[in-house]
């Protein structure tokens, strides 16, 4: 399943690369982008456990910037 | 400017006027220190704040926390002064950096404002507004003028002039009337129309063009995934680099270490990638919106990457370079005037609805007056045979002359040879033929002068008219008489030719060319106007029928990638000449300040002519 997450204040680019990095890894992502220009995060994971990926994705970025929400 | 960042404008002035007074002070010592704290407190507080729970995450190559290590080693290297300035500017600099990309970020969404807000939705002679997603196919919605058609569909009464601009970047408006097409993000200009919608809202073209666009986001060229990648090591390496200075020089070879440390410092100042990390992607985002803008959708920046090196173009005749509709395009009468052969052809063929027959009532400009004509006989693949006022008139090719007993003349030209012969005697012929588009000698010449090696020509067409056509527009190389599959192969066979990095670019109209579109490096769609085939199975989709547009789309290409590459260039070149002169103890923190936050700002600034094209 592919679906767009608005990203609210993704303030910096470099973190944006990281995101996307961190969360192709998590496990049954098939694949993600993070555009910083968008604000949005395109992800293609497994349809049957999308909620939790999404869940994962969040608080990967949150890691990362702690102040960019995702908005699913 | 939003209300974060008011704010932090507040900071930076309450703590620059603190600075510039602190220099009035004489004080010394731990007293100094403190005073100093105050305005860096001020504007870096939030800074410090992240780079602390940032470093609880584990992030330890995190902009905030190295620029922390930056200006507290600043403090404790004596340089009291210069600590709290670096952190200013490096607050100013962020702050003009998100108002910059702010900017951008809006004057995209500003391109891309077809959204429609509401549809006019008409029930039982009632008119209320609702969400266009709302409206379902067969409703009836009223567009008033200067409102945008917030859905496709046909008109069913009313006329008006369109403004397509937002989807073709044509400005010339287009007149419609009942029983034509209106396609979703087009303005309606006067008239009110009524139409009657023909797709739901989540498959009109508007729907589908922003989520093209949006979607070209996610396809990244390759100098953006080059920065990625590059932006992975340069951190680390340069923050390596800072540990070895500030150690190896006082434990080895006698340095002092508070030279050498503040050396180090300067490395962590302009230790983060983000001025490539920002711009880059920004060039290719601003050209795919500046080349949407003129109606030339790129589905991603890889494929716009891909075109500035297009080095071979093969084109589809039918549909691509010709209009793809018949038209008369010359007479040849023998005895009779021009205008009497005309007639005569039309009304012999008044009966048929085949497009020659459509074509020769076209040009004689008139309705020809059916009730003349009797004992109409169509000869299939030959002609028709009629009776016109007492007299046999034979309408139709070669063959069917030489079935009467006529010899028809031979024609130098090329297209649908149409004779006419009353009686048993030869009156002449008419040529039919499909019509070249206006732009396409242009397009032709303009290739050509970018540099593009050959331009080919597939046609599923007779040889004579696929050559004729290739002649009159100057195109190198013509395979004729070509089923699809013929065309697939042709496609290979030059895939094979083209030298090194050039790229293969195949135009075709997205009708029954979809698997040599996908088999082309770049597959380029004309006429996307309401067709789904093309918009899918293309890289690139012109919105509108003009084969000039591939020229832009390459020049586009080509500007965007000269842009990403002065960047690329100049920031990198910035650094690292810092980065040497900072190592050999030439170069001060101000130096540092600039090359990492002045060279991002000029580094977005230049990204964003990206997206504004000359025509």
């Amino acid at each position: 399943m592919k679906k767009r997450i608005k990203l609210t204040d993704l303030d910096c680019a470099a973190c944006a690369a990281k995101m996307e990095e961190a969360i192709r890894k998590i496990p049954g992502v098939n694949s993600a982008t993070v555009s910083f220009l968008t604000q949005k995060l395109t992800l293609d994971a497994d349809e049957s456990r999308f909620d939790e990926i999404v869940k994962q994705a969040a608080a990967v970025c949150k890691k990362i910037e702690p102040d960019c929400r995702l908005n699913p | 400017m939003n209300h974060k960042q008011k704010r932090m404008l507040l900071r930076i002035c309450v703590s620059a006027v603190l600075l510039v007074l602190l220099q009035f002070i004489p004080t010394t010592g731990f007293f100094k220190l403190l005073l100093y704290l105050i305005p860096y407190a001020v504007v870096g507080g939030d800074i410090l704040w992240k780079a602390v729970r940032n470093l609880a995450h584990g992030q330890v190559f995190d902009e905030n926390f190295l620029m922390c290590v930056a200006t507290v080693g600043a403090f404790w290297t004596g340089e009291y002064p210069e600590a709290a300035a670096v952190m200013l500017f490096y607050q100013v600099g962020e702050l003009f950096q998100s108002y910059a990309v702010g900017r951008s970020r809006k004057s995209i969404s500003d391109l891309m404002d077809i959204r429609p807000d509401s549809a006019n939705l008409e029930e039982n002679g009632e008119m209320r507004q609702v969400d266009p997603e709302e409206v379902q196919v067969g409703d009836i919605i009223v567009v008033r003028p200067g409102e945008k058609i917030p859905l496709d569909g046909i008109v069913t009464d009313g006329s008006s002039s369109v403004n397509t601009s937002a989807l073709t970047g044509e400005s010339l408006p287009r007149e419609v009337g009942t029983g034509d097409e209106v396609v979703s993000g087009c303005v309606n200009l006067n008239g009110l129309l009524r139409v009657r919608v023909s797709r739901p809202f989540e498959e009109s073209t508007v729907s589908k063009i922003l989520e093209l666009v949006e979607n070209s986001a996610a396809k990244k060229a390759k100098a953006e995934n080059f920065i990625t990648r590059f932006a992975r090591y340069y951190t680390p390496a340069v923050v390596g680099g800072a540990l070895l200075l500030a150690v190896l020089p006082p434990l080895f070879f006698h340095g002092g270490w508070n030279d050498w440390i503040q050396r180090a410092l300067i490395f962590l100042v302009i230790s983060c990638p983000c001025a490539l990390v920002i711009s880059i992607p920004l060039s290719f985002f601003g050209g795919i919106g500046g080349a949407s803008r003129r109606g030339i959708l790129v589905k991603g920046g890889n494929y716009l990457e891909a075109l500035a090196r297009a080095e071979i173009v093969v084109f589809d005749k039918t549909g691509t370079l010709t209009k793809g509709t018949f038209r008369v395009t010359a007479v040849h009468p023998e005895q009779i005037s021009e205008q009497k052969l005309l007639d005569l052809a039309a009304l012999a063929e008044s009966y048929s609805e085949h497009p020659i027959s459509r074509s020769l009532k076209e040009a004689c400009k008139k309705e020809p007056e059916r009730s003349e004509v009797s004992d109409v006989q169509e000869i299939a693949g030959q002609g028709v045979r009629v009776k016109i006022g007492g007299k046999s008139v034979s309408v139709g090719n070669a063959k069917l002359m030489e079935q009467e007993g006529v010899h028809g003349r031979e024609c130098e030209l090329t297209g649908t040879i149409v004779h006419v012969a009353v009686d048993g005697t030869y009156m002449g012929h008419i040529v039919i033929s499909d019509e070249v588009r206006e732009d396409a000698p242009e397009a032709i010449a303009a290739l050509k002068q970018l540099g593009v090696r050959s331009s080919v020509m597939l046609t599923g067409d007779a040889k004579a008219v696929g050559e004729d056509v290739a002649a009159r527009l100057g195109i190198d190389e013509v395979h004729a008489e070509l089923l699809p599959a013929g065309k697939v192969e042709q496609v290979e066979r030059l895939l094979g030719q083209k030298t090194g990095r050039g790229k293969l670019v195949f135009v075709g109209d997205g009708i029954n060319d979809a698997p040599v579109l996908s088999r082309a490096d770049i597959g380029i769609a004309m006429g996307g106007l309401g067709s789904d085939a093309a918009i899918e199975a293309a890289d690139v989709v012109l919105m509108d029928d003009h084969p000039s547009k591939i020229a832009d789309a390459i020049r586009i290409s080509r500007r965007t990638l000269l842009i990403a590459r002065q960047n690329i260039v100049f920031a990198l070149g910035v650094k690292f000449i810092v980065l040497t002169l900072g190592a050999l103890g030439f170069a001060n923190m101000w130096e540092a300040v600039f090359a990492d936050v002045g060279v991002s700002v000029l580094a977005i600034l230049n990204a964003s002519r990206a997206l504004k094209m000359k025509e």
